[in-house]
């Protein structure tokens, strides 16, 4: 069975991949949806959704189009997310690896490390972090890449530390392949699936860990997204309860969609756990 | 008798769509009598034991009976619902697995774990109850039932652990007793005595026995009948005296003579030059050791001392835990031995050079776990030559001769390993281990897991490459049978000391050692082996 063919059995992803689809293609075609800033006050405030036409979800407190907003607020969760993503995984797999490959004292070093993050809860870092380096766009996947690296450096650890035993490894060792042969071409290709799983739900933790932080106002001031628009319209609650949830449907969908994909690749990924799951 | 405990119409069990073939078994047609073993024999891929599991009613999920009745007692069991079923289960029909060591519950000590099976159907009081594992431990011959009883799985053996698996089978006293492999994750002396106790049980209460096997030295030990099973067809089946004596089909032929049965090994000549000489060999593992737990210490090897000739084939001979991997792995490199000298062709392998450790290789145990799965096997085979300078081009072209040599296709060096059999994945090993031209081979139970017809294939491989190659070879394993194919000179091991040494006919007809002649007697079918059939009877 093909790969995608074993990702396409768990209807659930199908689904999740679908909506990514869509908030993907809302992302990219946000500047030709809405190629004004939507920064811009273009109504008056408060319009609810569907009062007038050409403002399908209305306007917020300021009097811009929400639906502007939620266009390019997609670009900005999805970059955030995909990005801090990259940044955690180039810190964690060549960390866990080593780790894991080497063991010893660079093991206990490395683990000691990753504890020492593990320890701090990861919200409150990322909020110190942003605070110290002034928000950013750039501040934020750093506070969020510093952050989420630690469970990548212990999973790819973990992996390693049992795949070093394999007869396979053994037998490369024994042919006379380096360290650097034996860790990129024999192990890593067999240690990356849960990675792989690992990334996309991590993607969905970043988007989360972004909103929240332009929630409390420490986004790039520069860039509409989803969390700040959640947080300017917090004290309007009452009123005009819409500005909150619309773009809180946002995120709950798309970090759906991605533990979605995730499970999808996890059961494509290892059909052998797949078929005893279903 | 004439009416069976157990007989089997026309089953015919269907595997899930995309398969390798359409049945898992079909037509098959056996009866069971009270009181009688028999043995279903077949390599793996037969069907052997899926038939129990229609039996238990615990077919895996996709497989399912297309046809055909189980009638136990009269009862056909594929019509019966799963309460149903469950009643028979344990009950009337009980059964004892091939693994002992997952088969227990880690958490739950021995005693409440044969307790249970009382407490799943409702009987006995709590005091009854205990007073009857007391009884039960006691009659499977494990020693002080009361602490046994007392003990966590992990502090048993594995014979031990088997014992209180069929200690639990047998707790309501079943009229049949399922065994799927329940020897073969055992030692040698080990498995002589499961047997011996499954035998002494069920004569002592009247049992019938379905004992699914591959190996045909069990079957000569235990079996009143014989099926033969092969690619879901019952092949032939009679009695066991009958069948080992005369078997009517070439498959049962070819199986019976796979095995070396009491053949001795023909005497070889000694070797002149010294290829590979240990001195003094010591190696011990220390684990734990926290704040709260002592360091925990086993030697594994003990001041082995050994050579090897060039040209020869030693083997090293022993249960588990004897330290026979360890001293094959010192001797390829991957650990590093606490004290002694090892020297190779005259130089210290102490921090061995590219050069020198290109020079000795190894053949892994499990084919299935020794090829890279991302890799393919052309690659797998030039990896270690292009590791060390050869050009890549080269290095394949190579691989592909080699898969030649190893009697595999060219073509196939550009698939990946899981297209591959267990037998083909051992030839790709050997192969790969070739593919630095060494001098000498490690094989660690390079055949222990294949069944009996490719063993033989992956044995006379052995064999013709070590002439055309002038290798020189050190066979691990764990069966005395196969080392007797195979072995120029014998190492006996155990718990990291070596008990005797010899040539391997000395070995097999003159042993010095009481547990060397233990050893030798605890190959099943050896003494009632496939030639002396008239003790088979009387057993």
């Amino acid at each position: 069975m093909s790969f995608f063919a074993r990702f396409a059995q768990n209807r659930g992803a199908l689904f999740g991949l679908l909506i990514l689809v869509m908030v993907v293609a809302l992302a990219l075609l946000a500047p030709l949806l809405y190629p004004e800033s939507p920064w811009r006050m273009v109504q008056r405030p408060f319009l609810a959704p569907g009062e007038l036409s050409g403002f399908p979800l209305g306007t917020d407190t300021m009097g811009r189009d929400v639906a502007a907003g939620l266009a390019h607020g997609a670009w900005v969760s999805l970059l955030i997310g995909l990005i801090s993503t990259l940044v955690a995984l180039a810190i964690g797999v060549p960390l866990g690896a080593l780790a894991g490959y080497f063991g010893g004292w660079i093991d206990d070093a490395l683990m000691r490390i990753t504890e020492l993050f593990q320890t701090i809860p990861s919200f409150a870092l990322a909020i110190v972090l942003v605070a110290i380096m002034s928000p950013s766009v750039g501040s934020v996947v750093a506070a969020i890449s510093i952050v989420s690296w630690p469970p990548v450096a212990r999973l790819v650890r973990g992996e390693f530390l049992s795949l070093k035993q394999r007869e396979y490894v053994e037998a490369a060792r024994l042919a006379g392949l380096g360290h650097w042969d034996l860790i990129v071409r024999q192990i890593l290709p067999n240690a990356l699936s849960p990675v792989i799983v690992l990334a996309s739900l991590m993607i969905a933790t970043a988007i989360l860990l972004e909103s929240s932080l332009s929630f409390l106002g420490l986004g790039d001031p520069d860039v509409m997204s989803w969390g700040y628009m959640i947080g300017a319209a917090r004290t309007v609650m009452r009123q005009a309860w819409w500005l909150s949830v619309i773009p809180g449907v946002m995120i709950l969908l798309t970090v759906l969609a991605l533990n979605l994909v995730g499970e999808g690749l996890d059961d494509a990924l290892n059909p052998q756990l797949a078929r005893q799951r279903h | 008798m004439s009416n069976p405990l157990l007989r089997i119409e026309r089953l015919a069990l269907a595997l899930p769509e995309g398969a390798d073939r359409l049945y898992a078994a079909e037509n098959l047609n056996y009866e069971l009598n009270r009181g009688e073993i028999l043995c279903v024999v077949g390599e793996s891929g037969s069907g052997k034991s899926m038939t129990a599991n229609a039996v238990m009613g615990q077919l895996p999920p996709g497989v399912r009976a297309a046809e055909g009745r189980v009638l136990f007692d009269g009862i056909d069991l594929l019509r019966l619902s799963e309460p149903e079923h469950r009643k028979l289960r344990g009950r009337r029909i009980g059964m004892i697995f091939q693994e002992p060591m997952t088969a227990l519950n880690p958490l739950m000590r021995i005693g409440e774990q044969i307790a249970e099976v009382f407490e799943a159907h409702g009987l006995l009081t709590t005091r009854q109850r205990q007073a009857r594992v007391i009884e039960l431990i006691d009659e499977v011959g494990l020693p002080d039932p009361r602490s046994i009883a007392r003990a966590y799985p992990f502090e048993l053996s594995g014979g031990q652990r088997q014992r209180v698996m069929i200690a639990m089978a047998l707790a309501l006293e079943p009229e049949l007793l399922i065994a799927d492999e329940p020897t073969t994750a055992l030692d040698v002396t080990t498995q002589a005595q499961i047997l011996r106790l499954i035998k002494a049980l069920q004569a002592r209460r009247g049992m019938a026995v379905m004992f699914i096997t591959h190996d045909f030295g069990v079957v000569a030990e235990i079996a009143d009948r014989v099926c033969v099973m092969r690619h879901g067809r019952i092949v032939e089946m009679g009695t066991a005296e009958a069948l080992l004596a005369a078997p009517q089909e070439a498959y049962t032929r070819a199986l019976i003579d796979a095995i070396p049965g009491d053949a001795l090994p023909p005497e070889r000549e000694a070797r002149e030059e010294v290829l590979l000489s240990v001195e003094g060999l010591s190696k011990v593992y220390r684990s734990g050791g926290g704040w709260f737990k002592p360091k925990r210490e086993v030697a594994a090897l003990n001041d082995i001392s050994l050579t090897l000739g060039r040209g020869e084939t030693l083997g090293i001979v022993g249960e588990s835990g004897s330290g026979k991997s360890t001293l094959g792995r010192c001797i390829v490199g991957l650990e590093r031995p606490d004290a002694g000298v090892m020297q190779f062709a005259g130089a210290p392998l102490e921090n061995r050079s590219a050069a020198l450790r290109r020079r000795i290789q190894m053949v892994f145990q499990d084919p299935y776990a020794s090829l890279n799965p991302r890799i393919r096997i052309g690659m797998a085979i030039a990896q270690g030559p292009i590791a060390n300078g050869v050009a890549k081009a080269e290095a394949l072209a190579q691989a592909r001769t080699l898969l030649a040599t190893v009697g595999l296709d060219e073509a196939v060096a550009e698939r990946y390993p899981h297209e591959f059999s267990g037998g083909q994945r051992q030839r790709i090993g050997i192969a790969r281990a070739l593919a630095l031209a060494p001098e000498l081979i490690v094989a660690d139970e390079a055949v222990s897991a294949l069944d009996v017809s490719i063993q033989a294939q992956v044995l006379e491989l052995f064999v013709r490459l070590k002439r055309e190659l002038n290798l020189s070879l050190l066979f691990i394993t764990h069966d005395l049978r196969v080392a007797a194919q195979i072995c120029d000179r014998l190492i006996v091991m155990r718990k990291g000391l070596i008990v005797e040494q010899g040539s391997a006919q000395r070995i097999f007809t003159a042993p010095r050692e009481a547990y060397t002649k233990e050893l030798l007697a605890a190959i099943p079918g050896r003494d009632r082996g496939v030639s002396h059939l008239a003790t088979v009877t009387a057993g």
